[in-house]
């Protein structure tokens, strides 16, 4: 049993890829962004996602490197086609 | 006064948009529209369905028009993008600027739109005449690369 959980966003296209727009991903405590794609990477589908789509942790854009705590909201960004 | 942006299913009224930013110490005031276009890299476009991270793309916007009148003084600006099903010829964007002088509204305009298409988080879906659809990636790779490991 993992100690934290956080939820996955997942957007357009990567939803279609993953078939699921939302999904709960458990974690170690201290993981990064890089351990929940590879948490991602996982599930069927995902060899459709570039090997560093953009991610965005509770609504702010990220690094893999970037720290994620319990609760946060992780969204996996597809390339933006605003406009 | 604070910059007025919108995500909406509603049409967008360019004239509402453009009188929300005008005022009498403005000699210049400017309207940008984005519309559906009836073609996209030679395919024949039927209508665009647009869809958003909608918390984070009303926060991306908010924080474009802030950062627009900061960085071109005294302008003032206004940002509506439409979602949902979209046909030919509706507009998908809609920003207005306002400024004492033309020179800084044209500036401001443009930075405003190449800024939205670089970090708001909407995606379109293309309808083409044939009956397929897909999802537009006008780039072919991330904009901001996350596996760099630096810091936000």
């Amino acid at each position: 049993m993992e100690p934290m959980s956080v939820t996955v966003l997942l957007f357009a296209s990567y939803a279609d890829a993953l078939g699921a727009s939302s999904l709960r991903v458990d974690l170690p405590v201290d993981a990064t962004v890089a351990d929940v794609l590879a948490r991602l990477r996982a599930r069927p589908g995902a060899e459709r996602l570039p090997p560093s789509p953009l991610v965005a942790v509770n609504q702010r854009y990220a690094t893999a490197a970037s720290l994620v705590r319990p609760g946060d909201e992780v969204a996996v960004i597809p390339p933006v086609a605003g406009g | 006064m604070t910059p007025v942006t919108r995500l909406t299913r509603d049409p967008i009224d360019p004239l509402a948009l453009l009188r929300s930013v005008t005022g009498s110490r403005h000699g210049a005031a400017l309207l940008f529209l984005g519309i559906v276009r009836n073609v996209n890299d030679g395919r024949a476009v039927s209508g665009i369905e647009y869809s958003a991270y909608e918390a984070m793309a009303a926060r991306e916007l908010a924080a474009i028009a802030e950062e627009a009148e900061q960085r071109f003084r005294a302008a003032q600006v206004a940002i509506a993008h439409r979602l949902g099903e979209l046909g030919l010829e509706d507009a998908s964007v809609g920003i207005a600027v306002a400024h004492a002088h033309r020179g800084v509204a044209y500036d401001a305009s443009r930075w405003i739109i190449e800024e939205l298409k670089q970090r708001v988080p909407i995606w379109k879906r293309e309808h083409y005449v044939d009956g397929s659809r897909e999802w537009v990636d006008p780039s072919g790779h991330p904009a901001v690369p996350v596996a760099t490991g630096e810091a936000p």
